[in-house]
């Protein structure tokens, strides 16, 4: 099906619904790397004007990608529930994102309307959007999952405890997570991405996670962010494994080029949820994704890269997350060129999550070879942490130093706790109470004069060791 | 740098009790706070190395100077098919790919192998380490047909497969820039190429990563990557099929040190 759009005189024509929202998509790298983007501004534009006024149905009958060559398609079309779409059936695009943003569409309404909503929808309507309606959408969508501790309550902000260390030594890790449970963070996991993506690694490391937080009871989940298979491999060994992660694409050929199919994280999923490891929740699964990373696999079958980063939602929506993370600006600037282009991605990103019944958190980050700086990191989480987004990461002094890239830091997580009154996780908050890692303020003052509490943690890092 | 930082800020906040620890990782942990934000010295700190890592990506690649410094060796200019920084940064295929203009430079010969020196992504690393590795390396090739050495701008890893089926090598040796991290802007890789011809993937190099002064040291390397040209060359093949265990005894007494360096910020205060 083609589309125009007649603006004085000149008639923008669009081949089919691909190239429609490629068109539409605001400027990035990686879309005119794969010469996807529009050739000028007042095509992009065009191409919004044609799309606001497309039948949301039009993506229930035309695929992106082609059903008959991709699971993921499959998946989204065979999923989809009519009944909770309802009550935007009616809706073009355009007013889909007057919808949104009324009054009608509440926490509730969107929490009905998710499982109606099609990746593509999200992604189109995410395209007539300005970062304000993105922020201002995202921010009413919430969605809450549970393992140890609960994630994504109102006026609450999980970190993620980023311990990385180039060899993936035990001492070296312990240092950096003890930095990070000091400073208030961990709520959301303690995930470590192994330097060595091996099997007797990944338990190694799980083990030791085990034994530090059974030691000091704390309320967290951990994860070794290995290969799935790797994960699987694991559990079946008797490791302890609390979540299993997973790297997903938009397209079956990019899971492919990941290692993955559906059935393998079904599988993974059902043996990870039969560990029942869970005390508050028994969301288990943990799941990155990333604009570009479909393109860089040459997996993206002519389509945009924000909207094959929303189909990678689907996927990761079929297992129940507790945790979805946008690596927004890790991939580098052939994708994302500059601060104001993973701004952008990351927000689109969160809302397209949000919108889909996700668990959205972001890793806001960037590379020294991208145009952005600490800056730029500063808008994007102060913007995440008004719409509302489940966690963000912590790495010591925002310096990764095992992946090379920076993101945000322990200190980051204090400064959007303190600047906009969000707190951690309850359970999790109830321990560092209890280990005098907060005051009586709330603040983050770890007193440390005592051999209990804040004092006693310090004294695991030297004993430090693995399994 | 860092050192006067350090000492002209002896009034900022103290770091949190825990700085010990420091000894084990090379992390940012321990800094302390003013209020919920990094103190002052270790903002700065941070920023310096940003900065460092920032100027290696965008520092001009100085190929007459690079020539001059290897005397006695043939060398060639060449670019790649992107014209400029920020053209070579958005595209990465065109770094992969010789300029149509240059390749009447390259004259067909009979190698056992050819040096590339490229920019990559950090024209310092090269300024500072390829020279001296390039000679520790030829050194330890005795009786080896080595190509004149090809000095490329704007270069991808890929970049080096043209240029040595241009030349006629059997063997491509890049050394190129590595993207700058905030530890060190100045790291060097080694990609060695059997049969190199356009269209190879990663799967067909191997790579000795992180060369620099205080990370892999550069004899070592250097004993390193003429092991494994050897090896290439006997088992006619690279990549995943060449193991990089290279036996002891020819590495000698240095010890490999891969730990980044810790920044006098960074050691105890």
């Amino acid at each position: 099906m083609t589309f125009h759009q007649d603006i004085g005189g000149t008639r923008h024509t669009f081949a089919d619904l691909k190239t429609l929202l490629a068109k539409a998509s605001p400027e990035r790298s990686g879309d005119h790397l794969a010469g996807l983007a529009a050739s000028s501004a007042e095509e992009r534009v065009a191409a919004r004007l044609a799309l606001a006024d497309l039948p949301l149905t039009t993506f229930l009958r035309e695929a992106v990608v082609p059903y008959e060559e991709d699971e993921v398609t499959r998946l989204i079309a065979d999923t989809h529930d009519a009944q909770a779409f309802q009550p935007v059936a009616s809706l073009t695009v355009g007013e889909f994102r007057d919808w949104l943003l009324s009054d009608a569409a509440d926490s509730a309404a969107l929490k009905n309307l998710a499982p109606g909503v099609t990746p593509e929808m999200a992604a189109a309507v995410s395209k007539l959007m300005r970062n304000q309606d993105l922020i201002a959408v995202a921010r009413k969508a919430r969605v809450v999952s549970a393992f140890r501790t609960t994630l994504g309550l109102p006026g609450r902000l999980g970190i993620r405890v980023q311990p990385n260390h180039p060899y993936d030594d035990a001492k070296g890790i312990a240092a950096s997570l003890l930095d990070g449970l000091l400073y208030g963070c961990g709520d959301a996991v303690i995930g470590i991405n192994p330097a060595s993506d091996s099997i007797p690694t990944t338990i190694r490391l799980l083990d030791m996670l085990e034994e530090f937080r059974t030691r000091y009871d704390i309320p967290v989940q951990s994860c070794i962010l290995a290969h799935v298979t790797n994960t699987m491999e694991a559990i079946r060994r008797g490791a302890p494994v609390d979540l299993t992660f997973q790297s997903v694409a938009g397209t079956e050929a990019a899971n492919r080029s990941f290692g993955i199919d559906l059935e393998m994280l079904a599988e993974a999923h059902a043996a990870t949820l039969a560990l029942k490891r869970g005390t508050v929740g028994d969301n288990c699964m943990y799941f990155e994704t990333g604009q570009g990373s479909a393109l860089s696999a040459d997996a993206h079958h002519g389509v945009d890269q924000q909207t094959i980063e929303a189909r990678a939602y689907a996927v990761a929506r079929q297992f129940k997350p507790l945790l979805v993370n946008t690596v927004v600006g890790f991939i580098g600037p052939e994708y994302l060129y500059d601060g104001k282009q993973i701004l952008r991605a990351g927000l689109e990103d969160h809302f397209c999550g949000k919108l889909l019944g996700l668990p959205m958190g972001v890793d806001v980050c960037y590379t020294n070879h991208a145009e952005a700086d600490q800056d730029d990191m500063d808008t994007l989480l102060t913007l995440l942490g008004v719409a509302g987004v489940n966690f963000v990461m912590g790495v010591p002094g925002a310096d990764d130093i095992m992946l090379n890239y920076q993101s945000t830091s322990y200190h980051d997580a204090l400064y959007i706790r303190s600047v906009l009154g969000l707190r951690p996780a309850p359970e999790f908050e109830q321990w560092l109470h209890k280990m005098s890692i907060l005051d009586e303020a709330g603040r983050v003052r770890p007193a440390l004069e005592n051999a209990g509490g804040a004092g006693a943690l310090l004294t695991y890092a030297e004993g430090a060791h693995h399994g | 740098m860092a050192d006067d930082l350090e000492a002209k800020a002896p009034s900022g906040p103290p770091s949190d009790p825990w700085r010990s620890l420091r000894r084990h990782t090379a992390a940012r942990i321990a800094l302390g706070r003013s209020g919920d934000a990094l103190p002052t010295r270790h903002l700065l700190d941070f920023q310096l190395a940003h900065a460092r890592a920032r100027d290696a990506v965008h520092l001009d690649f100085d190929s007459a100077a690079m020539a001059a410094s290897l005397p006695g060796m043939a060398c060639v200019t060449v670019r790649s098919a992107a014209s400029d920084r920020s053209t070579y940064l958005q595209y990465p295929d065109l770094g992969r790919r010789l300029n149509p203009d240059d390749l009447p430079l390259l004259r067909k010969g009979d190698y056992d192998a050819v040096f590339v020196l490229a920019d990559g992504l950090s024209a310092r690393a090269v300024h500072d380490h390829a020279a001296a590795l390039l000679t520790a390396t030829v050194e330890l090739l005795p009786g080896w047909k080595i190509a004149p050495v090809v000095l490329a701008h704007q270069a991808r890893v890929a970049l080096g497969d043209g240029i040595a089926s241009a030349l006629g090598a059997a063997l491509a040796v890049m050394l190129i820039g590595e993207r700058p991290g905030l530890s060190a802007a100045d790291s060097l890789g080694a990609y060695l190429t059997f049969g190199p011809r356009p269209g190879l993937q990663n799967a067909d190099r191997n790579c000795i990563s992180n060369i620099r002064p205080d990370g892999l040291a550069i004899p070592l390397a250097a004993r390193k990557l003429a092991f494994l040209m050897a090896e290439a060359r006997r088992l006619k093949l690279s990549g995943v099929g060449l193991k990089d265990d290279v036996p002891a005894e020819l590495l000698g007494p240095e010890p490999v040190k891969a730990m980044p360096e810790n920044t006098a910020m960074r050691k105890e205060s």
